[in-house]
């Protein structure tokens, strides 16, 4: 009672005032001191020169008909020109998804969304596009709306959108693989950054249950379980991934049944699925770890069983915690299905070495590779900003 | 450690003569350190017992034994006509009997406050969730803080959150509370509310076991006092015995130490 009477008595003083003028910003943070003055004065210099010299090139310099010249092979590699509505309903399924979140979820989603919406809105005003890929894209802005416009105004649509995100991961598949009710096409055509893609975006989703179930599996008391998840985690990660890959191609047959084949790109799916799930699973670990023993006693004091006590209590705080690691060890994937090259199978980086070794585009391997930095890049960045959107939205309910 | 008085059926007052706990000769190992000697308490229906002792000296482990969150090697306990065995299922049932409420809270840090209280309803005495909600919104009316139902435990200060802890157990509607030092994790000026919907809950006829260092909540509530020393119970009585009349030498070591 008398600290709120203090509180009340207490002369208001307004805060110092902080200054938001740019010279005395700099001044504070830029020349407060000699040493501070000659190092922002060498670090502009530096900075300039790079900045310089990069626009300069990319502006001037460079030639980019090598990138606009070749942008569907790079996009989708030889995908039949003729098929290609298949890839363009894939990507309508997942502009939809994308829109849909957005209008529901908000926050991260909309400015995925957003992001999205730009780099259509760059393919659309660029000069190089055919008008029936002006179509296409036009047709992805509408369906982002769209899907927006649902996702606000439908009351139940959370539900909704979370069903339609499983269905669409079947229904884009069809699209491009046609499941034997559209024309088969051969996955040697599947290149490009699509490929990049697929092989990501599966060994990403499929390893994340796998390294749940490998971490649980480890922590387990029926030593048989146990021992075969840290025999498999421990083997995995002693293993260089372009040898798993290698692997892949030669010893897997070996092991099939003769006359069963896989697929050359499914095999590579499998061998960057089976190796993320080993480092997942290790993540994973982490979170578990992070969790004091109080949480388990508390779940069993209130009666709850072993399976609704990881699944309630344990695993949610745990893969909050390791957001961070998730989405870093999804990047270290994406990234490293550039391997894929070595097997024979052509992504984006594949199909930048084809490009840059067409006669008709000798010595342009510069825009070649900055073209293909700058996709795995924005990829890349937006999945780093997401998890950091999401780490800032959940720690509401932090301890 | 012959002479050590041993106290089945010491209990002078009882609320009712139905007997709910009964734990005979439990004998507790951590390695080869022995943390419970031969230890033998009944309870019966309705009565509020006060759990008093140093540090150390096996309280928490004593009350964490009724509801199996420690195994012990030696000793039967039985609880409302179950013998908690090495059985899933037994322990199971028991843990249905009984609600704890510990010294950190332990709240679901990702759940709100509602979610809180209502899983053990939902999932564990399959109720339906409208019920489970009306349940919980009563529990949190009880303990004095409807307003907070959709916040997060991390957004409410410790007696709060100490408060949603007691309707969290509550909701499972238990016959028995375990209290495990429930302030003493407690800034001053909140102990006094948990300790009211403690004697709340007391005179509500709810059987009780309370560790904790509070004389005047132990002094004004409890039917029976016991003192745990070194693993096992040195004495029992009611709180004027105990408090005004101490008998063994420990015992008077003990409340010259803590009074
Ligand atoms: N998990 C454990 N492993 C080993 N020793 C323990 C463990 N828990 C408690 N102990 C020991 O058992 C004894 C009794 O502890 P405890 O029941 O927590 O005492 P109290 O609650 O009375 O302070 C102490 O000596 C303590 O160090
Ligand atoms: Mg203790």
């Amino acid at each position: 009672m008398s600290v709120d009477l203090k509180i009340i008595e207490a002369k208001q003083i307004a805060p110092p005032k902080t200054s938001t003028n740019a010279w005395e910003w700099a001044k504070k943070n830029l020349f407060n001191s000699w040493l501070n003055t000659i190092l922002t004065f060498i670090a502009s210099a530096v900075l300039f020169q790079i900045i310089y010299a990069v626009f300069g090139w990319v502006l001037t310099e460079a030639q980019w008909d090598v990138i606009t010249e070749n942008y569907k092979l790079f996009m989708v590699g030889q995908y039949p020109v003729a098929q290609l509505w298949r890839m363009w309903a894939a990507l309508t399924t997942l502009t939809l998804m994308f829109g849909l979140s957005a209008g529901r979820f908000k926050g991260t989603m909309l400015r995925l969304s957003g992001i999205l919406l730009i780099v259509y809105l760059i393919h659309l005003g660029a000069p190089f596009t055919s008008g029936s890929t002006k179509i296409w894209l036009a047709t992805q802005i509408s369906i982002l709306a769209l899907g927006y416009l649902i996702g606000h105004y439908f009351v139940r649509a959370k539900r909704f959108t979370l069903i339609g995100w499983a269905l669409s991961i079947p229904l884009i598949l069809f699209f491009i693989q046609g499941f034997g009710i559209l024309p088969a096409i051969r996955t040697n055509v599947w290149n490009g950054l699509m490929l990049t893609l697929l092989i990501a975006v599966f060994a990403i989703l499929v390893s994340f249950p796998i390294g749940i179930l490998l971490a649980l599996g480890r922590t387990s008391h029926l030593p048989v379980i146990k021992y075969f998840c840290i025999a498999y985690i421990e083997l995995i990660r002693g293993i260089p991934l372009i040898t798993i890959f290698f692997m892949a191609q030669v010893l897997l047959p070996l092991f099939l049944p003769t006359g069963l084949t896989i697929d050359n790109v499914i095999r590579v799916m499998l061998g960057a699925t089976l190796f993320t799930s080993a480092y997942m699973a290790e993540n994973v670990r982490g979170g578990l770890q992070s969790i004091p023993n109080g949480q388990y006693e508390a779940a069993k004091a209130i009666g709850l069983n072993p399976v609704q006590t990881t699944f309630f209590i344990i695993l949610p705080q745990a893969l909050r915690a390791i957001i961070p690691t998730i989405v870093g060890q999804s990047i270290a994937m994406f990234k490293d299905t550039s391997l894929v090259a070595i097997v024979g199978l052509v992504d984006l980086l594949g199909i930048a070495q084809s490009v840059k070794s067409n006669p008709e585009f000798l010595g342009r391997h510069m825009e070649v590779y900055v073209f293909v930095a700058f996709v795995y890049w924005v990829i890349a960045y937006s999945m780093s900003y997401s998890s950091r959107r999401i780490e800032k939205s959940l720690g509401i309910g932090e301890r | 450690m012959a002479q050590t008085q041993r106290s089945i059926e010491v209990g002078p007052v009882t609320k009712t003569d139905k007997m709910i706990i009964k734990c005979e000769g439990i004998n507790k190992w951590y390695g080869d350190m022995h943390v419970l000697k031969d230890v033998n308490l009944s309870i019966n229906k309705g009565e509020v017992l006060v759990i008093l002792g140093p540090s150390g000296s096996g309280k928490s482990t004593f009350i964490r034994t009724i509801n199996g969150l420690e195994p012990i090697q030696q000793g039967h306990i039985e609880i409302d006509g179950v013998s908690l065995t090495h059985d899933l299922k037994d322990i199971e049932a028991i843990r249905k009997e009984t609600g704890m409420v510990f010294q950190q809270f332990n709240l679901f840090p990702h759940m709100t406050i509602l979610k809180n209280i209502m899983l053990g309803p939902i999932w564990v005495k399959k109720k339906p969730k409208a019920e489970a909600e009306k349940l919980a919104r009563e529990l949190l009316d009880r303990v004095g803080i409807p307003e907070q139902a959709d916040k997060y435990p991390g957004q409410l200060s410790g007696g709060q959150q100490q408060r949603v802890a007691i309707a969290r157990a509550l909701a499972m509607q238990p016959e028995i509370m375990l209290f495990d030092e429930p302030t003493s994790a407690l800034d001053p000026e909140m102990i006094k509310e948990v300790l009211d919907v403690m004697k709340e809950l007391a005179r509500s006829g709810m059987t009780m076991l309370c560790v904790t260092h509070e004389m005047g909540f132990a002094r004004e509530v409890a039917d029976r006092i016991v003192l745990f020393d070194g693993g096992e119970i040195v004495e029992t009585g009611t709180p004027e015995q105990l408090f005004d009349h101490p008998q063994h030498e420990r015992t008077k070591l003990f409340l010259s130490q803590i009074l």
